[in-house]
């Protein structure tokens, strides 16, 4: 089995956000990068199937050079080679064009992606990305399994899950549960070595265009301060949310 | 041209964010100086919408789609969206709404924006607030493409009534081809679900231990609340993995989210930023909670929630 896993490289969850240039730009300084959360459960699954069941796993990223770091650090924990598409891309629309580019070109059976980047949030990519090479689609995938061509997917409903039968080729939105988060892989030394010497591909851009611009970021409004109550007088927090916010 | 809206049902009821969404398209639909039309699928009365301002809704009756499946939802979608020339597409941000919008968007060749907040500031060029960065910021961000997908965040643009006198047209689907296939469905009956909650009551690891959640199922059934947890508590396994709210775990815009013995990580409160009134009750007055909460209350939990419980059914039978 041939597996593309899609890594987006985003600020790690603890970043305080800031933009630059008139808020028109997320500002990198002092923030650092990481493996986007929702990616690296899906990267751990492609090396479970690459041990138990024997799979290539490639890694792709469409980003600047800058992005290099996060694709060694994959490699390291275990994928075998990477891609990176080199452009900045401004939109999910736009990045799944070029990952469907990179699909089309390596005949892969099963591309894993997270279901959105812990950045812009846009959960596009996936479906998007499985619409445009025209390969099944289970987005919000909490479980997986492969037995030849056949596949066994849980996805998560509205107050449950639901099981999913399907073919490969398939792309998969995945999320917790595709792993757990206690299996994920860290890299170790000997892993951090060999990444050094596994290929990293870089291939120019088909040329896609976005379909959205970013005019400008804004900060959420300073928030009021807590209005405490006293732990003896609870009517007092029913009165204020019954009569003040009105919720109750 | 027109504003096509898809009105999610669930047993053919309309979900709460279905008439939010139509309220949206209503707005939006005024902004472009056209009409909004609401695309139901399987609910059996659909009259309810011309409340909030359908004029025209297009019911989709096809026994294929009693379950859902996102490629033939989206086909559908993407069909009425045609037959109507709609210009822009509107689905809430559930689960199911997020799985088929960017496939209608390339359906359509749309710009595609999901977590939408606000109607748009312009409408040429086409500027939408949505929630970016785990809802730590926002961007206005301009769709360039003729066709516009929006997922709307739930609770953010809330429930207009705008009465209208609407009417109700059938539509003979084409039901695409699916590889892919529903096994089985396994759902928590009889429980609010998180992703429908007002009001959701939460506790964190402050709990001590899952003999102690019998206290925070009775304030939530009071409340009407569904319960949730902090990741620690799920990880231990004292509540189950659904209930996990953050930045890992499901979101939460509820209009109140009650935290109990929760300390407020950043990743947790990622999570939970678009609840509208946040509530926190902790025994430590340093727990970072207390700086993104409106209303708490410094004290222990043991003793604070009995109470509440207590003075709550007062309140209710009063
Ligand atoms: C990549 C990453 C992702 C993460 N994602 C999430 C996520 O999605 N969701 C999430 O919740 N966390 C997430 N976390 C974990 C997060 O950082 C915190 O560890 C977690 O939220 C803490 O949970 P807690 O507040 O329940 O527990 P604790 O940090 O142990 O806090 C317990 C609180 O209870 C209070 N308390 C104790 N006794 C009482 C009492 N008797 N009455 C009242 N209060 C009491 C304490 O003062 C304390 O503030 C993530 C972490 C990482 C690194």
């Amino acid at each position: 089995m041939k597996i593309l896993v899609c890594i987006s490289h985003v600020p790690d969850t603890t970043s305080k956000i800031n933009f630059a240039e008139n808020d028109t730009k997320f500002d990198t300084n002092g923030v650092q990068f990481v493996i986007n959360p929702y990616d690296e459960f899906c990267l751990t699954r492609a090396m479970w199937f690459k041990e138990k069941q024997g799979a290539s796993v490639t890694i792709v990223n469409v980003g600047g050079a800058e992005t290099e770091p996060t694709l060694r650090k994959a490699l390291a924990i275990g994928a075998d080679n990477a891609i990176r598409v080199n452009v900045n891309p401004t939109d999910g629309f736009q990045v799944a064009k070029e990952l469907a580019a990179v699909v089309k070109s390596g005949a892969y059976d099963l591309v894993l992606a997270g279901k959105e980047s812990a950045d812009y949030n846009g959960q596009m990519v996936p479906g998007m990305l499985a619409t445009l090479t025209d390969f099944n689609f289970i987005n919000g995938c909490v479980g997986i399994e492969v037995d030849g061509t056949n596949v066994s997917v849980q996805r998560e409903i509205d107050g449950g899950n639901e099981t999913l039968s399907t073919n490969l080729p398939l792309v998969i939105g995945g999320q917790k549960g595709v792993v757990e988060e206690k299996d994920l892989r860290i890299p170790n030394m000997r892993g951090i070595m060999m990444a050094r010497k596994k290929p990293l591909q870089v291939i120019e851009a088909v040329g896609a265009e976005a379909s959205t611009t970013i005019q400008s970021f804004e900060k959420l409004a300073p928030k009021g301060a807590v209005k405490l109550v006293d732990a003896d007088n609870v009517d007092e927090l029913i009165s204020l949310l019954h009569n003040e916010a009105k919720v109750i | 041209m027109s504003v096509l809206v898809f009105a999610e049902s669930s047993e053919g009821k309309f979900k709460k964010t279905a008439l939010e969404v139509v309220s949206y398209g209503k707005k939006v639909a005024e902004q472009l100086g056209t009409n909004v039309v609401a695309l139901t699928i399987n609910a059996s009365d659909s009259s309810e919408l011309y409340t909030y301002g359908a004029e025209k809704v297009v019911s989709v009756t096809n026994d294929a789609l009693n379950t859902f499946n996102a490629k033939q939802y989206a086909a559908v979608v993407t069909e009425v969206a045609k037959a109507q020339n709609a210009t822009v597409v509107v689905v809430d941000s559930s689960i199911d709404g997020l799985y088929i919008a960017p496939i209608v968007a390339v359906n359509l060749e749309a710009g595609c924006v999901s977590n939408v907040v606000a109607a748009p500031s312009n409408t040429n060029p086409f500027t939408v607030k949505r929630k970016t960065f785990s809802n730590k910021a926002l961007s206005n961000t301009v769709i360039s493409t003729d066709h516009k997908v929006i997922g709307l965040a739930k609770n953010s643009f809330g429930i207009h009534e705008n009465v209208v006198a609407g009417t109700t047209e059938t539509f003979e689907a084409t039901i695409v081809a699916s590889k892919v296939k529903s096994e089985k469905v396994e759902r928590v009956t009889g429980k609010v679900t998180i992703a429908d909650a007002d009001i959701v009551v939460s506790g964190g690891r402050g709990l001590k231990g899952p003999e102690n959640w019998g206290m925070i199922e009775e304030l939530a059934s009071i409340l009407g609340a569904a319960t949730a947890c902090s990741k620690p508590v799920s990880d231990l396994g004292w509540r189950p993995h659904s209930e996990h709210v953050g930045q890992t775990g499901k979101p939460v815009a509820a209009n109140l989210y009650i935290a109990i013995g929760i300390s407020g990580a950043i990743q947790h409160l990622a999570g939970i930023n678009a609840s509208k009134v946040k509530v926190v009750i902790n025994t430590d007055p340093e727990a970072p909670f207390f700086k993104a909460a409106d209303y708490g209350i410094v004290g222990d939990a043991f003793e604070v929630v009995p109470k509440l419980i207590e003075k709550l059914k007062a309140f209710k039978a009063s």
